[in-house]
């Protein structure tokens, strides 16, 4: 089962698996989405050289790599907050065109900082998010799950950080969406929290939903991930399961393998 | 499967609507609308009152509406940045997002200008000078409309939040301070020659002269006040004058707005 399908055209210091490591693949729906040779320049710096990337239904992929490797860029460059430089994004089999937003309403996103106008509720902020998608019906059950009910009439700046991220995790499933960003996810939540999230995502999966998750927990990505996608320096030096990963490095743990791909790669 | 919901136009309401719901329930908005208040009032008890009143009330909305325009809106939008990620991740064109958070902004700002200063108006009875306050208030919301915009332009292109706020600062004392300075200073050094033009011309490359000249033909004081003033009475005679100056005034605002919405399409966030 191979997510991404294309292995970076530049990516010779390294070993790549070969689409053959996969196994079941010929029984895949297509990806929900894809995007190929994505360049993003931010002035001379070049944070995407060429990024390839296809992310499964019912998968979760977790994109990983140091500081700086242009993890952010490329998830944002996936939402439309990045505008690419070069290359192409499809959602769900159609090209997503700069200026299309579209594809967004079948998007979830739970941003890393979990930041509202601080005056309004988090029943307004919801409130708001439906008015964008009238046509969509709305599930609040996580927001249920995660025990936001009593919280829902403050205004946000009296809430704790690790309830404004419920509320964010909430924001990100509130419309059943067909492909879920989170960006450090857990990074604020209590253990429970966490928990309801990650058995929502699971869920989710065995519904078809496709998961984009970054983290920098190991024991996270570990428990979560069917995919990985090891960026370094703008470009994608490993895409398959962890344990192609394992099995590519010789090291039994996600973390020395990672280790072991980035010191091979420099 | 295609995507079955349109991203309307219309999504600018609704954060149009969320966005001055946050403004008004802030802490700034109160106190802004008390500030105009408390000095509309003190004018009225310390100075004789009528045309008195609104011309000092004239100085004060031309030197402080720009700069709580300015540092507001700068200040909103850098605060909102994490916000405007989020929207930009939904189904929203950039325009729409724009034009919500600028109309969520604005309703606001010169909801409390008109509130704070027009209401100490009517309970000292200055109904004789409902027309001129009328046309004050208006040149006020303008000039909130055109300092607005440009704390936009400066908010999108400033990553930094010092920056944008250095930046803000430096723009309101340049055409609130410095600029009549100059205007003067070249009026004193050219004395010898015919300036009106010139003159003229420079009144027009900044929103607040064009402001005060608006409000001075009005006023029929513009011999009293400033040079662009007289200048301009008598270069134009008044409807000329008023309908030339609003048109640049409204310009102040369009181009500004323009200008950044053009970066805010542009922008990677």
């Amino acid at each position: 089962m191979t997510t991404a399908a294309r292995s970076a055209p530049s990516t010779s210091t390294f070993p790549l698996p070969s689409k053959e490591d996969g196994g079941e693949r010929s029984a895949l729906p297509p990806p929900i989405l894809t995007a190929e040779g994505l360049v993003k320049r931010f002035g001379r710096r070049e944070v995407l050289r060429g990024v390839d990337l296809a992310l499964g239904r019912g998968r979760v992929t977790a994109v990983v790599g140091p500081n700086g490797s242009g993890k952010t860029t490329l998830v944002k460059a996936l939402l439309g907050l990045v505008h690419p430089d070069a290359g192409r994004i499809t959602f769900d089999g159609a090209e997503v065109r700069p200026g299309d937003v579209a594809y967004r309403a079948r998007v979830g996103y739970m941003p890393q900082a979990a930041r509202f106008p601080e005056n309004l509720t988090a029943r307004e902020v919801l409130a708001l998010l439906r008015a964008l998608r009238p046509a969509e019906a709305a599930d609040e059950t996580l927001a249920a799950a995660l025990g936001l009910a009593g919280e829902m009439d403050r205004p946000l700046r009296q809430l704790s950080g690790g309830t404004r991220q419920k509320v964010n995790a909430a924001v990100a499933f509130l419309f059943r969406p067909a492909l879920v960003v989170l960006d450090e996810p857990t990074a604020g939540l209590d253990p429970v929290a966490a928990g309801v999230l990650k058995d929502r995502i699971r869920a989710e999966q065995t519904r078809g939903t496709a998961f984009l998750l970054t983290s920098h927990l190991m024991g996270e990505i570990e428990e979560l991930a069917d995919d990985l996608v090891f960026l370094l320096d703008g470009r994608v030096r490993f895409a398959g399961p962890p344990a192609a990963l394992r099995a590519l490095t010789g090291e039994g743990r996600l973390e020395r393998a990672l280790a072991h791909l980035m010191t091979a790669a420099r | 499967m295609t995507v079955a919901v349109p991203a309307a136009p219309s999504a600018a309401v609704p954060v149009l609507r969320y966005a001055l719901r946050d403004a008004v329930r802030g802490r700034w908005a109160p106190l802004y609308a008390l500030f105009f208040g408390a000095v509309t009032d003190a004018l009225f008890r310390f100075s004789g009152g009528g045309e008195q009143v609104l011309l000092s009330l004239l100085n004060v909305v031309l030197l402080l509406v720009p700069l709580v325009s300015l540092v507001f809106g700068v200040a909103y939008l850098y605060g909102a940045r994490a916000f405007v990620e989020l929207m930009l991740a939904q189904p929203i064109r950039r325009r729409a997002l724009f034009a919500g958070l600028y109309g969520g902004l604005l309703a606001p700002l010169a909801l409390v200008l008109v509130l704070g200063v027009g209401l100490p108006f009517a309970w000292h009875g200055g109904a004789a000078l409902a027309g001129p306050l009328a046309r004050l208030l208006g040149a006020g919301v303008l000039l909130t409309a055109a300092f607005l915009a440009l704390a936009f332009l400066v908010a999108v292109r400033f990553e930094d939040r010092m920056k944008g706020l250095g930046a803000a600062l430096v723009l309101w004392l340049l055409l609130a301070v410095v600029y009549d300075g100059v205007v003067l200073m070249v009026a004193y050094a050219f004395a010898a020659y015919p300036l009106e033009r010139p003159m003229i011309a420079l009144a027009m490359l900044n929103p607040i002269s064009l402001a005060r000249v608006l409000l001075l033909l009005d006023l029929d004081v513009a011999a009293l006040l400033g040079y662009t003033g007289a200048a301009f009475e008598r270069f134009f005679g008044t409807a000329w004058g008023t309908g030339l100056t609003l048109g640049a005034l409204l310009g102040w605002v369009a181009a500004p707005l323009a200008l950044a919405l053009r970066r805010f399409h542009r922008k990677d966030f």
